[in-house]
């Protein structure tokens, strides 16, 4: 009999993993048998974990660590054994703007891009009519590398530009009624403004950070606990999918399978392009490639990073506008499991780093790493404007901050 | 008490604003459109906001409630596949942490009772519809296939029936299934 397992998931790319991992057999061969319920915003994914609706969830990464620590509602413990991928989204903006931040054809360069917009943050801010920006959840990695890059760039969040809350699948619409002036979104939702003409990508968010945590498999911890034989093979058939997904010759076929009505229900065209790393940046321009745009398997990117845990703490303070409390981020860092994701791939000859924590922007080169199991070599992790987190030093770090 | 009904189906608002009409002291609006939605709810300024756990504007109005100022301390409630457990469930998970100061417990169930029994009564009703639908269908589908056994076999009708039903509990099928089998055969064939 094997184990069954509900995950939640909204129709998202990156929500690719366990779509996969069902579709080609990787979670049966492993002893899993998956469901997988689609919801469209984030609040009914999490509230399906809480209530026992679902097992695990495909969750945006600060909503784990928030739900965690109580921000908003009562606290809930939740458990991430797993990085569902690194990066992914992309800025898009009215095209009129997006003209003036970047040259045509081509990703912007996020200081130079910054620079340009906060001209017109200004302009718009004298005229009283505020830039807006739609993000898909105050608790996302969206809202937060957003707000890096603008407040980097002398943008400040709340005060010259205004971010508000847009479903994803709501986001172009959103851009074409004029009620935002851009988005920070997954895809194929940019994607989906571009191809209306309601916007164009100006940068993608693997250039403000360029290996920042995106999606993660969220757990109850108490949930982890009693479900560990299933949670186990779950983790082996996810790191497979991994593998299955970064493959070329996969592509085709996996752009087909997430495309269908129950996933994504979207257009495997644009599917596709996302997962080859090539997007469309403007309606007429022409394809443009940007590797790593969305990270998936190299370089262990699937690994819970507890400093990751930790950074994304530290922005919640910032944007949160709470004090920096040390037993709070101990509960924060506590919700990245690395001992789980290692228990589960132990002996599978996947590289396992030797580490649960590394201090994050600080790779300029390849860099070959500690292990414990496989070798591994990691590229340059770099934040856009040179800053280095170390995970020691968690207060001195939030007051280098803009 | 000021009652906001958020439901992108108008008919489910209105079997749910209907179970509520009978609620002494309380004030209903209906809230069926996606745009302008924060603003409408910023009008209203309702004590409960009553919504679907799937609406698709949940991420948007939990944003609004977390920095509104104007709006202080909504409450909003989720309606779907509710059981008294998952109530119970949801309360403690953090549905109760939009309750209004002063506003108990015990005021706030059996609104929220109400509003799941009349979510459930409408999809039970959607259900029997598709069930009925899906009869329909399937009753055209063996009739049709009978015709085909009738006209190229010439059994006579209750023949062609009999004769399906064994197929049927032959292969453990049911009816409708054999039917669509001779249907698909009888168009590989060549017939119409």
């Amino acid at each position: 009999m094997p184990h069954e397992l509900t995950i939640g998931f909204l129709p998202l790319v990156d929500a690719c993993l366990p779509i996969l991992a069902h579709e080609h057999g990787f979670a049966e061969e492993e002893g899993v048998s998956l469901r997988l319920v689609r919801d469209v915003s984030w609040a009914t994914v999490l509230d399906r974990l809480l209530y026992g609706h679902s097992d695990a969830a495909h969750m945006v990464a600060p909503l784990a660590i928030a739900t965690t620590l109580g921000r908003g509602r009562p606290a809930q413990p939740l458990s991430v054994p797993f990085v569902l991928g690194l990066n992914g989204n992309a800025i898009t903006l009215r095209p009129e703007y997006a003209r003036r931040l970047r040259p045509e054809g081509t990703m912007g360069d996020a200081a130079q891009a910054g620079a340009a917009l906060r001209t017109i943050a200004d302009e718009r801010l004298a005229a009283g009519d505020p830039l807006r920006f739609g993000v898909v959840h105050r608790y996302s990695s969206h809202n937060y590398m957003l707000r890096y890059w603008l407040a980097a760039c002398g943008i400040r969040p709340d005060k010259d530009v205004e971010i508000v809350t847009v479903a994803p699948p709501f986001c172009a619409d959103a851009l074409a009624a004029g009620e935002v002036d851009g988005i920070c979104v997954g895809e194929p939702w940019n994607s989906v403004a571009v191809e209306q003409g309601a916007g164009e990508i100006v940068l993608a968010t693997a250039q403000i950070w360029r290996r920042g945590v995106e999606k993660v498999l969220a757990l109850r911890e108490r949930v982890l606990d009693e479900k560990m034989d299933a949670v186990r093979p779950l983790i082996r058939a996810l790191c497979r999918a991994g593998r299955n997904f970064v493959d070329p010759q996969n592509w085709e076929v996996n752009a087909g399978i997430l495309a269908r009505p129950q996933y994504l229900d979207g257009s495997s065209e644009l599917i596709r392009r996302a997962i080859a790393d090539r997007l469309l940046l403007a309606r007429d321009g022409a394809l443009v490639h940007y590797p790593d745009f969305m990270f998936q398997y190299r370089e262990a990117a699937n690994f819970p990073w507890v400093s990751q845990a930790e950074w994304l703490y530290t922005q919640m303070v910032r944007w949160d506008h709470t004090p920096f409390d040390v037993e709070e981020a101990r509960r924060a860092a506590r919700v990245f499991r690395p001992d789980v994701y290692r228990s589960a791939l132990i002996g599978s000859g996947e590289p396992l780093p030797g580490a649960s924590s590394k201090v994050e922007g600080s790779i300029r080169d390849r860099t070959v790493v500690g292990t414990q199991q496989g070798a591994m070599v990691m590229e340059a992790n770099r934040f856009f404007d040179g800053m280095v987190f170390d995970p020691h030093h968690l207060e001195k770090y939030l007051k280098s901050l803009p | 008490m000021r009652i906001a009904i958020v439901d992108e189906s108008a008919a489910r608002a209105s079997i749910i604003q209907e179970g509520l009409a009978t609620l002494p002291e309380c004030e209903l609006f209906v809230l069926t459109e996606r745009r302008g939605l924060v603003a409408r709810i910023g009008e209203i300024a309702p004590d409960i906001v009553l919504m679907d756990l799937g609406n698709p504007s949940r991420d948007v109005l939990e944003e609004y409630f977390a920095v509104s100022r104007v709006l202080d301390r909504p409450i909003a409630m989720f309606v779907d596949e509710s059981d008294n457990e998952s109530i119970a469930a949801s309360v403690e998970a953090g549905v109760s942490s939009y309750v209004v100061d002063g506003l108990a417990a015990n005021r706030i169930k059996p609104i929220l009772d109400l509003a799941v029994m009349r979510f459930n009564a409408f999809a039970r009703l959607q259900r029997d519809l598709a069930d009925a639908k899906g009869k329909l269908a399937e009753r055209e589908t063996i009739d049709k296939a009978k015709r085909i056994l009738m006209d190229s076999r010439g059994l006579p009708e209750p023949k062609a029936y009999a004769e399906m039903r064994s197929a049927a509990m032959n292969q453990g099928k049911r009816i409708a299934d054999i039917a669509e089998a001779i249907i698909t055969a009888h168009r590989l064939m060549g017939g119409h």
